[in-house]
């Protein structure tokens, strides 16, 4: 039967809660995915930025590998532009009569949740990739031979955003909202 | 939050530690060193320096050089990192970098009290005094008869002002109370900066807490050992002992009452730590106890840089620089007096 879900006393938080358009879930989604990710792109970049700038003085080789750490730190913010792309689009018209359908809320849900993931796991990525760029720009400084060994410890460091990148899409596929009747 | 100072460091501190960084890596190493002990004359040390970080401060100096003109130039390259270090830093970093330099301006009150007291002349004094210790009105102690005047007239406007309330007293300065005074101050001020680095927390607070207990000790058994024989009771020497470190309380209580070096080595075998420095010495031996705590200053110091992201790194550099300077002195003075067999009495390796 359509219409009300009925869960707990009518006043009750859960009530509340399901209350909650799906349209409001999914806007909060994709603006943590895009938000979130260029907060830790943005950490991760002036992490390694100061380090960097500061041991170019005495060393100036360093400056031109060493972007490659603060590339991979801007690579961690378009993953969040590219999921926020893609979510964006998942997002459809339903009629107001279906607007609290078990199938909307789960769309809803489905691209909330989307963005969290992306969002928070681009905001470690970032973060770790920045912390480990810094270590490498003051080590290549003293000693050339380290920079591609410190190189794959972060390689490593930002696959941990594209397993959130997709985990991300694969939970946006399932956000279908309900066919118009 | 311990352990993750690495997330917000950079924001302050980031550009600094990397620039502290770079100037650790143009400091002497052992082939240096090898090169400069084999030189004959104060000339080639100076062409031998030109080729390091020191050439542009030594470039332009006359030939008929003399050491302290060697150690005023290396230390006047100090002063200039210094400088431009603390310009760029903010709070805490900024009183931080503050508090490595009050141990020179003890030293330095300390050097123009004790001239004035054997009637020198206040200009000459103050070119001796190290220059990373000078503040506005040191020209004014020359004028100072009691120590509250002292306190009155010159020291109560330096950062040195809280270091003072213990050691008021109006007894007339003299030779042994002006070392009881240096004493107390440098306590104070190892104290005062030790409670300043718990404050910051973090990294920091434990890295600075080991170099600076050891520093702690190092001055502990010094005092001991030069006050053996002197009318220093034993009373006066355990106030003058700092009180955190190793060696506090116990070891204190114990130094406090050895009479001889051999009852010195006793009481310091007993901490694991020492021990190795302490073993290395033979009986009765007290002059190689500097160079071994030098050595054993220089490997704590240089370990500290093996951790990012905290304030110990800025400690370290400048202890290692002043140690360079010092074995900068003893290599020119060996030269200059033609001693080359005792250049590597005193010499310690940073790298």
């Amino acid at each position: 039967m359509s219409g009300a879900i009925v869960i707990g006393a009518s006043s009750s938080w859960a009530r509340a809660l399901v209350k909650i358009s799906p349209y409001t879930f999914s806007a909060i989604g994709i603006a943590i995915s895009i938000g979130v990710s260029v907060l830790g792109a943005a950490w991760g970049i002036y992490i390694t930025g100061s380090s960097l700038i500061g041991a170019a003085i005495k060393a100036p080789r360093i400056t031109s590998k060493n972007l490659i750490s603060v590339i991979f730190c801007e690579a961690v913010a378009i993953y969040g532009v590219i999921v926020a792309i893609i979510l964006q689009t998942k997002l459809e018209s339903v009629p107001s009569s279906q607007i609290y359908e078990p199938e909307s809320l789960r769309a809803g849900y489905a691209i909330f949740a989307s963005g969290i993931i992306v969002g928070f796991a681009n905001l470690v990525c970032g973060l770790c990739v920045g912390i480990i760029g810094s270590s490498c720009a003051l080590s290549d400084a003293q000693n050339s031979s380290l920079f591609v060994k410190i190189l794959v410890i972060e390689i490593f460091g930002s696959a941990l955003g594209l397993f959130g990148v997709i985990v991300g899409i694969i939970m946006s596929a399932q956000a279908t909202w309900p066919s118009k009747v | 939050m311990y352990g993750f100072e690495a997330m917000t460091f950079n924001i302050h501190g980031g550009y600094l530690e990397a620039i502290v960084r770079g100037h650790r890596s143009g400091l002497l190493t052992a082939a240096d060193y090898n090169n400069l002990c084999q030189c004959e004359t104060l000339d080639d040390i100076k062409m031998h320096l030109s080729a390091t970080e020191y050439g542009p401060y030594l470039q332009n100096e006359p030939s008929p050089l003399h050491t302290t003109t060697i150690v005023e130039k290396c230390t006047l390259k100090l002063v200039d990192e210094y400088k431009h270090m603390l310009c760029q830093a903010t709070e805490p970093m900024s009183t931080f970098l503050e508090y490595i330099t009050y141990g020179h301006m003890i030293d330095n009150v300390v050097l123009i009290v004790t001239g004035t007291l054997h009637e020198r002349d206040v200009q000459e004094l103050l070119e001796k005094c190290h220059p990373l210790g000078m503040f506005d009105s040191i020209a004014t102690l020359a004028v100072a008869q009691n120590m509250r005047e002292l306190y009155r007239l010159v020291l109560v406007d330096t950062p040195l002002a809280p270091y003072f309330s213990e050691c008021i007293t109006s007894e007339d300065l003299d030779d042994m109370n002006i070392e009881i005074m240096r004493n107390t101050l440098y306590k104070a001020y190892l104290e005062d900066f030790y409670r300043f680095c718990q404050k910051l927390g973090g990294a920091t607070a434990e890295i600075m807490s080991d170099l600076l207990a050891f520093e702690a000790d190092r001055r502990a058994v010094n005092i001991t050992i030069n006050s053996i024989g002197t009318e220093l009771t034993r009373e006066d020497r355990r106030k003058l002992y700092s009180s955190f470190g190793l060696l506090y309380p116990y070891g204190h209580e114990e130094l406090a009452i050895c009479e001889d070096i051999d009852q010195v080595r006793g009481v310091m075998e007993k901490y694991p730590p020492y021990q190795p420095i302490f073993s290395k010495l033979s009986y009765g031996e007290s002059q190689m106890l500097d160079k071994a705590f030098y050595e054993e200053e220089v490997k704590r110091l240089c370990l500290s840089f093996e951790q990012q992201f905290h304030y110990g790194v800025f400690f370290a550099y400048m202890r290692l620089r002043e140690q360079e300077i010092r074995n900068l002195m003893w290599i020119s003075e060996c030269v200059a007096q033609n001693q080359k067999s005792r250049v590597h009495d005193s010499v310690v390796f940073i790298f």
